[in-house]
């Protein structure tokens, strides 16, 4: 058990491509760390190099104190699951996960009890004789974290360990994975894609761009008060709705309706010196069917009447899309985060809006509704460089 | 294809049955001729039968009577092995370092090693011919065994690149987190795992040294290393009225038998998909 600090560490691969950019990171004895960001944003490259699998450009890595650029993985007792699992077929389970033991010269009645205990943890005990090619893959995952967890090393790395499973079994391992970490109280970093894994399973999100962090936080941290447009489009699903809008004697125009700004937002937007153009987002939860809203808060909110494209109806509250003609909010951020999720291509013109309504509302696809927005929950953004202007540390 | 009816399944399979039939036919008929002929006495020799009227083992024990076909069964051995051994171990570490590793110069090495290995050989015949006389390496074992690696290395490199290619990378990666040196990783998950890549490469080897006949007469001058192929070529009969026929079937026979032990010896080791499992599939 140690904890890990990331001092400026950079990556440059041999070919130039600058995978990661001074990331500093402290990740405290017995933290769980999640790293997100799409595709390609250094997660696994950060990963590695924890690992020792690459070489680190620059800056420095300290484990439990120390600097262990220079160490083989061996070296840094760190134990580490794959997404392919990376299970060594021409052994059995007891086999692959006693390898680690076996290579550490542990004597055999030690491995043996070792062994024994770790499948007991991962359910495992019947399967011990068995070949991973004749295994589920939700099995395959138990032995691969079998492999990491039975020398008891000084901190787990995972690189999106459930991405090979189905949804059913992704959601059942997730919960294993998370009782399994506190139970042990081992420091992990964990990788992943999926939204879900981010938020729930970690102390702390890691949000990466291109090889730079965006921000570090707990989880509702991050949803709540998010740096940049980046982080807040990436954090969410569904994501958070992006509006151009302008700023205008301490008033909101936007194509959602005119919003007075709270105090609290004025302050934080004259603190920030924002620009008069700005970026509106809003997440889903904080519309609602208009007809549901109490008069006197009704009033405090910005409003819009518009024909529902889609209703979709999810039992305990309805999903309302829109799409409101006029200019897409654009940013570059925005443009990486639809690349991202594959929506680049989608032809539409015109802003697309997601609301959750609560279950009770009238909305009918198809027809007009009124829809109303919590004037307190906006976040401001500067278009230039997605900063968020409505910020606070709290 | 189940759902096909019986008659054209049936039909199907007497046509497979009959192609195969005569492919094997095709095949076996010629080394069942020399083996007719290997039993066969001096006498009935020429007559023209399949099946050997008058059944002998005169031409085995003359073969084996004199050093001529004893001593070049030796030196095919000898040689063959050894040249496959070196072959094989240095096509190994060739090939992990091309499949594994990106280093300067890995293709202009691939490219040379495709060149030799297209490089007709009856050029190479007379330059080495020169060159191993004033080394003094001429009618000796190094002298094939060197030729033999030469041509040898380029298609155990290329068999064997493609197995290791096969093996994901991550395994090694996985025994390096588990505390395994690159030695060990090496030894304990890579090597198993390529086992079959390194008999499969073993037996191509193995049967190109056996059988090389050019190099072989071109390099040699005495019984000192003469191989087989070569050595049956001399063959004059024990006496110097005989027909050789019989003795060189004999021989041929005999040859044979170490290649089939090779391939089945080995052939139980490779284990196809063996792979499998290994990662999510
Ligand atoms: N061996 C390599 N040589 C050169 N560039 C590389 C290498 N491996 C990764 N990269 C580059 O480094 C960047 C980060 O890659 P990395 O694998 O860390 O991304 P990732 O965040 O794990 O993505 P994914 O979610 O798709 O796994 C990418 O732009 C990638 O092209
Ligand atoms: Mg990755």
């Amino acid at each position: 058990m140690a904890e890990i600090v990331l001092d400026k560490v950079t990556k440059r691969y041999p070919d130039g491509a600058l995978a990661v950019q001074e990331v500093n990171l402290e990740i405290a004895d017995g933290e769980f760390i999640i790293l997100v960001g799409p595709s390609g944003c250094g997660k696994s490259t950060t990963l590695n190099m924890i690992a020792g699998l690459e070489d680190i450009t620059d800056g420095e890595l300290r484990i439990g104190g120390q600097r262990v650029n220079e160490k083989a993985p061996k070296d840094r007792d760190i134990a580490m699951v794959f997404q392919s699992y990376a299970l060594y077929p021409h052994m059995t389970v007891k086999e692959n996960m006693a390898f680690p033991l076996r290579l550490a010269k542990v004597d055999n009645a030690t491995v043996e009890k070792k062994v024994k205990e770790a499948a007991e943890i991962l359910d495992l005990s019947q399967h011990l004789d068995r070949k991973p090619s004749n295994l589920s893959g939700g099995q395959r995952q138990r032995v691969a974290m079998g492999r990491a967890i039975v020398r008891s090393p000084k901190a787990f790395l995972m690189d999106e360990p459930l991405s090979n499973l189905d949804a059913k079994l992704r959601v059942q391992m997730r919960t294993s994975v998370s009782r399994l970490q506190k139970q042990l109280g081992t420091t992990t970093v964990y990788v992943t894609h999926d939204q879900t894994e981010a938020m729930t399973l970690g102390d702390r999100v890691v949000v990466m761009r291109g090889g730079v962090v965006q921000q570090i936080g707990a989880p509702q941290f991050l949803y709540d008060q998010p740096a940049n447009l980046f982080v807040a489009g990436f954090i969410g699903s569904p994501s958070m709705n992006f509006v151009p809008a302008t700023l205008e004697n301490g008033a909101l125009r936007s194509i959602i309706g005119d919003v007075t700004l709270t105090d609290r937002i004025r302050q934080l937007v004259e603190a920030a010196d924002a620009p008069r153009e700005v970026i509106l987002g809003i997440r889903p939860e904080h519309f609602e069917d208009a007809a549901l809203v109490e008069p006197a808060k009704l009033s405090a909110g910005g409003k819009f009447t518009h024909q529902v494209d889609v209703l979709e109806s999810m039992g305990s509250d309805k999903y309302a899309y829109f799409n409101l003609t006029g200019e897409q909010a654009a940013s570059a951020e925005l443009q990486e985060l639809a690349a991202d999720a594959g929506s680049d291509d989608v032809p539409g013109d015109g802003i697309s809006l997601v609301t959750r309504l609560s279950s009770a509302s009238g909305a009918v696809e198809g027809a007009s509704a009124d829809i109303w927005f919590d004037a307190d929950k906006i976040q401001l953004f500067d278009p230039s460089n997605g900063r968020n202007l409505t910020y606070t540390e709290r | 294809m189940a759902g096909i009816g019986g008659a054209e399944t049936t039909g199907k399979k007497v046509g497979w049955g009959l192609l195969n039939a005569v492919v094997v036919i095709y095949a076996l008929l010629p080394v069942l001729w020399i083996v007719s002929l290997s039993f066969k006495s001096s006498a009935t020799l020429a007559d023209g039968n399949f099946i050997p009227r008058e059944w002998s083992l005169e031409n085995y024990q003359n073969i084996f009577s004199t050093s001529e076909f004893t001593r070049a069964l030796i030196n095919s051995i000898g040689i063959a092995l050894i040249a496959t051994t070196i072959a094989v171990v240095f096509g190994t570490m060739a090939a992990y370092a091309i499949a594994r590793l990106d280093f300067p110069g890995k293709n202009l090495l691939v490219g040379v090693s495709l060149l030799i290995a297209m490089f007709p050989q009856v050029s190479l015949v007379s330059p080495l011919f020169e060159i191993e006389r004033s080394l003094g390496l001429f009618d000796t074992w190094p002298g094939l065994i060197l030729p033999y690696i030469t041509f040898a290395l380029p298609l155990a490199i290329y068999t064997l690149s493609a197995f290791f290619r096969e093996i994901p990378w991550e395994l090694e990666k996985a025994a390096k987190m588990d505390g395994a040196t690159p030695g060990q990783a090496f030894r304990r998950v890579i090597a198993p795992l390529a086992a079959p890549g390194v008999f499969t490469t073993a037996i191509l080897v193995f049967i190109f040294c056996w059988n090389d006949f050019l190099f072989a007469i071109s390099l040699t001058s005495t019984e000192q290393s003469r191989t087989v192929p070569v050595a049956l070529s001399f063959f004059t009969g024990s006496s110097q009225f005989e027909d050789p026929a019989g003795s060189i079937a004999a021989a041929a026979v005999v040859i044979t038998i170490p290649i089939i032990l090779f391939v089945l010896f080995f052939q139980r080791r490779i284990v196809a998909g063996l792979t499998s499992g290994a990662v999510k599939g």
